[in-house]
């Protein structure tokens, strides 16, 4: 042990001498002799690596417009500022704790809420759980119905945390991608063209699958799952006795009229679905890190004994703004005046700007039915240009991105990030544009643009 | 539209198509026997289901009971903090995520305050994590540093999640008891009850990861001195292993005591995260903020946890912290600072409730730091034979029976004990003062009456 340690030690002389200059030898050699034995938990081998920290980076060094990360730059409805505002001044005990598993007036007002949708009788107390964000939600679950040996079968391209979440746990994630069709010279694919082969679903599960992890409206493509389609999954996990985990945060965002369905409202599916939902993307402020599940007692209790065993409370006056908001939602649901109807028109109207603009510089929208993003085909660029800047192994994307961000200005995220390793060689021509933005912004993207088309002509 | 719709069709039919093929009719399965049997929770949760919390927040959830039970202030945060939480609403861009391991101003105002106190650089951006509550910073610690077959030794009585946290990452929790030193005539102290350094040796081997060390400490009070420090600091270093130091009461010390940070002692930095908490520093336990802070090479892992766990914590109140914080580093010599005030408002209510304590024929232990008191009840003698069939140890019912006779809620300190040492706590009961004084007021009201009842 003591010769690894000199060997160790060796090494780290050199960094710790320039940080502890003056100190004394023997100080710095006990030092250096520290935690000779390996410190961090297995269970964090394969997930250390986050790949959003390198664009982030860049995008901050280089004067780019943002359309990369999944957040808004405007500002949240009034209703819910002002929501936020009472919450913050109002009752000083609002500063202290609530119920370890959610607020009350919040699990009240979303089991009313959603009861209603998902046509499902819920009971605040037992079926609801407020995470911390939607993201918690997931992790509460992985963690509570995941473990060694289980199979996780997660349908690509996903956001991005379902793979390490499973693999966290001690899963086995197993992928089934969604293909796109052949589109029509001309025509713009779209997409609801991009879908499962129900016989490969199908041959994803085994006796050891535990769970499958469904994203509708989709992150990054932007499919919404039809009634059929989730019909289809619904009946593979009642087949397999699995456990459905629908990340369904993007909810609201359905445009050109298709619609939401929750698979946890389809016949034998509330019993085996855990359903969950984002303050942050319902209503703009993805601050607030609110989230929660929705589902039955029988799994719901083993997300609660998780989260008493993580993080036990969530924040208490972001909740509090959340049932304000949802409140006031509820007075003008179905109405021409919902946040939940206007919110999506609009966006709509940004979608359909930004995809215009981005196609006048060769680049090839995705219509997407839902969500705050769209992905661009990018193989034109990638036949003309195939040899830009790179790592050894990195995929097209990946350079592309950051030469669009040096050279055009422009942020987006490679969609290759959101496939499994094996895959991201072949899924390399794709690049995510969030949409969900201010005029500004796409004022400022419309400029980048410009200069952009002009660098084009020969 | 129309393309989508006929590949719909053709999707529609071969999943009616493949549905006839699955059903469990035709494969003779019934489906309500195949439900079941998979679901079931993962194994790293089994057995970590209940909580004292859950069961005694609700008991004293009745609005008519006084509650000294659960950690929870029921006095006003300071001014200053409620001012800078109501301009945070005004600002837009507090409304989005932040950076997942810490807002920028809340790492910086850390990391400046700090500072101060190790008397070394801490970097904002590699050795602080800000976390959900120090809850989740003890979450992260444990998860991203302890793993399957690794040893943790807990200090008992332990805050109660220490045992959950280590046994769901796989663990085996090592308990070492708090031992009382005898008092003759005077006052019992925190500072009366130790760890025995030859039983603290015997508990570490080659598996031993970590000690979870709290100081102040959580039910007793007690403030580590330096000496008692350096005995697990040498232990530490000779066993190769870490120390997760929860310091969470770090500004809550009571005269005459003072607060010392294991982490600054030679050797050790390097092997130790020391956790804080926001909602005991500045009387607000609903922000759930917490921070850890140590080396790069310990932190990362807790990143790591981080970014796979809740990836971000909520912004506003992020930077509502940040500028209270730049508020009292400013005036950290001034009494008007409140890591110097708050802990002179409650030595008040501390001495308060030990002599309530005192008036009821009870033995408190003085505590040196935090914000609760034990005592052993069993002198009041309560009758508590319409419980005498259940087997939750005697100061579970007893904390039932006061709470439904007395109206008075605690919490019953052999919650924080494992199976074995509870016996040798089970007669203790804890009770918390940082309470408004009307609180204080009807609490001894109570204690008041029970004088009279009993004489």
């Amino acid at each position: 042990m003591f010769r690894n340690a000199a060997a160790i030690s060796l090494q780290l002389m050199g960094p710790l001498q320039r940080k502890k200059a003056g100190a004394s030898v023997t100080r710095c050699l006990h030092q250096t002799l520290t935690m000779a034995k390996r410190v961090q938990a297995r269970r964090l081998d394969g997930i250390d690596h986050d790949p959003w920290v390198e664009f982030v980076k860049m995008a901050s060094e280089f004067d780019a417009v943002n359309l990369g990360q999944g957040f808004p730059d405007f500002p949240p409805p009034d209703f819910a500022v002002e929501a936020f505002q009472h919450a913050l001044s109002s009752d000083f005990m609002l500063n202290q704790y609530t119920r370890a598993f959610g607020y009350p007036p919040l699990t009240k007002i979303l089991a009313s809420f959603f009861g209603k949708l998902l046509g499902q009788e819920i009971d605040p107390l037992k079926n609801v759980l407020v995470t911390v964000g939607a993201y918690g939600a997931l992790f509460t679950a992985f963690q509570a119905l995941v473990e060694e040996g289980d199979e996780v079968i997660i349908i690509e391209p996903f956001f991005d945390c379902y793979e390490p979440m499973t693999l966290m746990a001690g899963g086995h994630p197993v992928f089934v991608t969604l293909k796109p069709g052949p589109t029509r010279d001309g025509e713009l694919d779209s997409s609801s063209n991009w879908q499962l082969d129900p016989t490969e679903l199908a041959s994803k599960f085994t006796s050891h699958t535990k769970a499958l992890i469904l994203n509708t409206p989709n992150n990054p493509v932007g499919k919404v799952f039809s009634k059929a389609e989730l019909e289809l999954v619904a009946s593979l996990c009642q087949q397999h006795d699995v456990i459905c985990i629908a990340d369904e945060v993007y909810q609201w965002l359905v445009y050109d009229g298709y619609q939401h369905v929750s698979i946890a409202s389809l016949p034998g599916m509330w019993e085996r679905t855990l359903t969950i939902g984002s303050a942050g993307k319902t209503f703009s402020a993805t601050g607030w890190k609110v989230g929660w599940v929705l589902g039955p007692d029988s799994l719901m209790k083993h997300l609660r004994t998780v989260h008493q065993n993580s993080i036990y409370h969530c924040p208490t006056q972001g909740q509090v703004a959340v049932a304000q908001s949802f409140e006031h939602e509820q007075l003008h649901f179905g109405q021409p005046s919902s946040y939940f109807a206007q919110f999506p028109q609009a966006m709509q109207r940004t979608r359909d700007q930004m995809i215009c603009s981005l196609q006048s510089v060769g680049l090839k929208p995705v219509v997407p039915q839902g969500s705050y993003f769209f992905m661009t085909d990018i193989s034109d660029f990638k036949s003309k240009m195939p040899d830009l800047p790179g790592d050894v192994d990195e995929p097209y994307d990946r350079r592309f991105i950051k030469w669009m961000i040096k050279t055009k200005g422009l942020v987006a995220i490679p969609v290759s990030t959101f496939y499994s390793v094996p895959h991201r060689k072949i899924f390399d021509h794709y690049v995510r544009f969030c949409f969900v933005k201010d005029e500004s912004t796409l004022q400022a993207m419309d400029e980048k643009l410009q200069k952009w088309k002009k660098e084009l002509r020969p | 539209m129309f393309l989508a719709q006929r590949r719909l069709c053709s999707l529609e039919s071969r999943a009616k198509f493949l549905k006839t093929i699955y059903s469990s009719k035709i494969l003779g399965l019934p489906t309500s026997a195949k439900m079941s049997l998979k679901i079931t929770n993962a194994k790293r949760i089994e057995g970590l289901d209940s909580n004292v919390w859950i069961e005694f927040t609700k008991l004293a959830a009745d609005p008519s009971v006084v509650n000294l039970g659960q950690g929870l202030p029921d006095i006003s945060p300071p001014v200053y903090v409620k001012e800078e939480l109501s301009k945070i609403a005004a600002i837009d861009s507090l409304n989005q995520y932040t950076r997942g391991f810490g807002h920028p101003s809340l790492v910086k105002a850390l990391s400046c305050l700090y500072e101060k106190i190790y008397q070394k650089q801490i970097n904002p951006n590699k050795e602080i994590l800000v976390t959900v509550g120090a809850y989740g910073s003890l979450f992260n610690t444990i998860q991203g540093l302890i793993d399957e077959g690794d040893e943790v030794i807990v200090i008992v009585p332990f805050y109660d999640c220490y045992e959950s946290m280590v046994r769901m990452a796989g663990a085996t929790p090592v308990f070492i008891p708090l031992r009382p030193k005898p008092v003759d005539g005077k006052k019992w102290s925190s500072s009366d009850w130790t760890l025995d350094p030859q039983e603290l040796a015997s508990k570490f081997n080659s598996k031993t990861k970590a000690i979870i060390l709290n100081t102040p400490h959580n039910p007793i009070g007690k403030v580590y001195t330096k000496e008692e420090l350096q005995v697990i600091a040498d232990l530490c270093i000779k066993y190769d292993t870490l120390c997760i130091s929860d310091e969470v009461y770090e500004w809550l010390v009571y005269t005459g005591n003072k607060h010392v940070k294991i982490a600054t002692f030679p050797g050790m930095w390097e092997r130790t995260i020391t956790i804080g908490s926001a909602g005991k520093t500045f009387s607000v336990t609903g922000w759930k903020l917490g921070w850890s802070i140590g080396p790069n090479h310990l932190i990362k892992h807790l990143q790591t946890v981080q970014q796979n766990t809740v990836y971000t914590c909520a912004t506003p109140l992020q930077e509502a912290l940040a500028q209270a914080f730049w508020i009292d580093i400013k005036r950290m010599d001034d009494p008007e600072c409140y890591f110097n005030s708050l802990p002179k408002e409650l030595e008040v209510k501390r001495d308060r409730m030990i002599h309530l304590l005192e008036s009821l024929g009870l033995k408190p232990i003085v505590p040196d730091g935090g914000y609760f008191i034990i005592a052993d009840v069993s002198s009041l003698d309560a009758d508590l034979s319409d419980m005498k069939d259940s087997n939750e140890p005697y100061d579970y019912k007893f904390v039932k029976w006061m709470t439904k006779n007395k109206k008075l809620s605690a919490i019953p300190v052999s919650a924080f004990c494992n199976t074995e040492t509870k016996l040798q706590f089970e007669k203790f009961v804890r009770f918390c003062f940082i309470k408004k004084d009307s609180t204080l007021d009807a609490a001894e009201e109570i204690i008041k009456g029970w004088n009279r009842q009993k004489s």
